[in-house]
C-alpha cells in the first residue's frame, strides 16, 4: 500500500502580513517558510498509519507544486519520515491548477491515500483536496478528524456541526484532514535531518493548465479603534454598553 | 444568468445561514440578472422551503432521494452539476462551512467553473466578476477575478447578512437523472443535542489558559447559560484536555464569526484572533493589561476573571430583566 500527502509551503502562522508592488504581492522579505500546518498533521498520521500497519504500508510520499524554494521544507518532511518527495516544478497559480499538476503527478502511481490538509494558511480556500478528487475521479471524504485502515478500505470519522460521522470508504481515497487527525506534528530528529539528505527528491515538469482565476490584489483590514477599557467594578456598565451601544445583548 | 443556491438542512430544517445564503444569491441576481433558484438536498418541511422566499427565493428544487441522505461529495456534486444545466445557472452559492467546502471545490473542478472560496462581500463587479475574500487567516483580503462563465462561491457565514426581498416562490420536485452512486459507507452518528451549537451561536464565551483548570469553566457556562451562548476556549485548552476539540476556536480550530464574542482569560496569540476577528464585537477580560487580546477587542475589563464574571453574569441577569 502506498499514501501520498499533499504539502503547501506557507509563511509561518506568526508572520506579519505585508504586501509590496501596489499591494499586488506578498512581501516574502523576513518569511519563514512551514509546511501548511493541516498538511503537517496530514504527514503525521500518515506515518503512524505506516508503522502500525507491519509492512502493510510500503511508503509515504510527499508531493508538492512550485518551486526550489519550497525544497527545505520537502527535506523536512522526509527529516519528519516521508520516504521520498516529488515537486511538481511550476508557479501554483490558483487552487485549480495546483490541484491539475497535482492529479498529472499522482496518476504516475497507485497510490491507496491521498491525503490532504483542509486548507492552507494563506490563501484559505480549502479547494485543492476536493478538486484533486474530482479530477481523479477518485472519491473524497472532508472535515477527516480520524482515520484508520479497516479490512476493505479506510475507517473515517468526519465532523459534523455538533458531532461526528463513522464512514467506512474503500481505496483509491482522498481523504482531506483538519484537527484532531493527529495531536502533535513531529519534530525532526538530528538522525531523521541526516537520513533525510539522502532520500529522492524528484524534480517533475508541470502540465498545460489554464488557471480559472486570477489574484488582482491584497488589502489589509482597517485597525479596529483602540479598545474602550474599563476597570474591574464597571461590570455594570459594560453590561449597559453591550446593551445600549453596541445592541448585542 | 440565474443564480443558484445550495440549501443544506439539519434535521429538516434552515438555519440562519441559509437565510444568507438566499439573501446573498438575491443580491447578485440583482447584479448579473436573472431569478435564485435553490437546491434543497434532503427531507425538509414544507414551510422551511417555503419560507426561503423571504430573501428572494423564486423557485425551490428539492430532491429527496436515498442517494442523497448522507453527503458523498461526488453525489452532491453531480446533483449540483444537473441543477445548475436545468436552472441554466451561472453563479452556485453554497456556505463556507464543512459540507460547502467538501462539494464546492469538487464542482468547481466538474465543471470547470472558477471557485472563490471564503467570499465576504458581492462581487465588486460582474464582468469581469470579481470578489473579495479571507486570505491569510483573516489578515487580509484577495480580490480575486473569476474568469470562467461559471463560477462557485463559498461564502463566510455572517458576511453578508439578512436581506429581505419578498418572493413567492414555486416549490418543485428535481429528480436528478445522472446522479453518481454513493461510494462511502455511513457506520454511525453521534451528536449531542440540546446545546447551542458554536458555528449557530449569536453570543460565544470563550476561555483561554487563565481560566487555570476545567473545574473553573461552571462560572463560564452561567454566564453563556444567561445570555443564550455556546462556550469555546482556545487551543492550549483543548491541548490540556480542559475542554473537548469541538470547542476549539482559532485558526487550525473553529473559524466563528458570532455577534459577540466574549474572550476570557484568553490572551490573544495571533493563531486564536485568526478564528475570532470577525465576530461583530469582541469584548476581552484578562488581568494582563498588555495582553494582545485587549488590541482586537471593543471593549475590554483589566482584572481578575474570577472576580469579574460572577459579577458581569449578575449584571447581564439585571440587563436582561430590565
Amino acid at each position: 500500500m502506498k499514501i501520498a500527502v499533499c504539502l503547501s509551503h506557507v509563511p509561518d502562522t506568526t508572520t506579519r502580513i505585508r504586501f509590496v508592488d501596489n499591494n499586488r504581492r506578498l512581501d516574502t522579505n523576513g518569511v519563514q517558510w512551514i509546511i501548511n500546518p493541516w498538511d503537517e498533521l496530514a504527514l503525521t498520521r500518515a506515518l503512524e498509519i505506516k508503522e502500525s500497519s507491519g509492512g502493510r504500508v510500503e511508503k509515504v510520499t510527499v508531493v508538492h507544486v512550485g518551486r526550489a524554494g519550497a525544497d527545505p521544507t520537502l527535506r523536512k518532511a522526509m527529516a519528519i519520515g516521508a520516504d521520498n518527495a516529488i515537486r511538481v516544478d511550476a508557479d501554483p497559480a490558483d487552487a485549480f491548477s495546483v490541484a491539475s499538476h497535482l492529479a498529472a503527478a499522482l496518476r504516475q502511481e497507485s497510490f491507496d491515500l491521498i491525503l490532504c490538509g483542509i486548507e492552507s494558511s494563506d490563501y484559505n480556500n480549502s479547494a485543492v483536496g476536493g478538486m484533486l478528487a474530482e479530477l481523479l475521479s477518485v472519491t473524497s471524504v472532508s472535515a477527516v478528524s480520524g482515520l484508520e485502515p479497516a479490512d476493505d478500505g479506510w475507517l473515517l470519522h468526519r465532523d459534523i456541526d455538533g458531532g461526528v460521522e463513522k464512514i467506512v470508504a474503500s481505496s483509491p481515497l482522498v481523504a482531506i484532514v483538519q484537527k484532531g487527525i493527529a495531536r502533535e506534528p513531529r519534530i525532526p530528529s538530528m538522525r531523521g535531518i541526516m537520513m533525510a539528505k539522502q532520500k529522492p527528491l524528484q524534480v517533475v515538469p508541470g502540465v498545460e493548465v489554464n488557471p480559472l482565476t486570477e489574484y488582482l490584489g491584497f488589502e489589509i483590514p482597517a485597525p479596529k479603534p483602540p479598545c474602550r477599557k474599563l476597570d474591574p467594578e464597571q461590570v455594570k456598565e459594560l453590561a449597559g454598553l453591550l446593551h445600549k451601544e453596541a445592541k448585542v445583548i | 444568468m440565474s443564480v443558484l443556491v445550495f440549501a443544506e438542512n439539519w434535521d429538516g430544517k434552515f438555519k440562519k445561514i441559509t437565510h444568507e445564503l438566499v439573501s446573498y444569491a438575491s443580491g447578485i441576481a440583482e447584479l448579473t440578472g436573472g431569478v435564485v433558484n435553490v437546491l434543497s438536498i434532503g427531507k425538509v418541511e414544507e414551510d422551511e422551503l417555503t419560507g426561503l422566499g423571504r430573501f428572494g427565493a423564486e423557485k425551490i428544487w428539492k430532491v429527496e432521494g436515498d442517494e442523497v441522505a448522507f453527503l458523498d461529495n461526488r453525489v452532491f456534486a453531480s446533483v449540483l452539476a444537473e441543477a445548475v444545466e436545468k436552472t441554466g445557472s451561472r453563479t452556485v452559492v453554497l456556505a463556507h462551512n464543512n459540507t460547502g467546502k467538501a462539494v464546492a471545490p469538487c464542482l468547481s473542478a466538474r465543471l470547470k467553473a472558477a471557485l472563490g472560496a471564503s467570499v465576504v462581500a458581492l462581487p465588486e463587479s460582474h464582468n469581469p466578476f470579481v470578489v473579495k475574500k479571507k486570505v491569510f487567516n483573516g489578515n487580509a483580503f484577495a480580490r480575486v477575478a473569476l474568469n470562467t462563465e461559471m463560477r462557485v462561491l463559498t461564502l463566510m457565514q455572517n458576511s453578508y447578512g439578512l436581506h429581505e426581498r419578498e418572493k413567492q416562490p414555486e416549490i418543485l420536485d428535481f429528480v436528478p437523472g445522472k446522479a453518481e452512486k454513493p461510494a462511502i459507507r455511513v457506520e454511525e452518528v453521534r451528536k449531542q443535542t440540546g446545546k447551542i451549537l458554536l458555528a449557530d451561536a449569536d453570543i460565544v464565551v470563550s476561555g483561554g489558559r487563565g481560566m487555570k483548570g476545567p473545574e473553573n469553566w461552571t462560572m463560564l457556562e452561567e454566564l453563556a447559560g444567561v445570555l443564550n451562548a455556546a462556550t469555546a476556549c482556545s487551543r492550549p485548552v483543548s491541548d490540556e484536555g480542559w475542554r473537548p476539540h469541538s470547542e476549539h476556536t482559532g485558526q487550525t480550530g473553529k473559524i466563528i464569526a458570532p455577534s459577540l464574542y466574549i474572550a476570557v482569560g484568553i490572551s490573544g496569540a495571533i493563531q486564536h484572533v485568526a478564528g475570532v476577528r470577525g465576530s461583530k464585537y469582541i469584548v476581552a477580560i484578562n488581568k494582563d493589561p498588555d495582553a494582545p487580546i485587549f488590541e482586537v477587542a471593543d471593549y475590554g475589563i483589566v482584572g481578575d476573571a474570577f472576580k469579574v464574571v460572577p459579577e458581569f453574569t449578575r449584571a447581564v441577569e439585571e440587563v436582561k430583566k430590565s
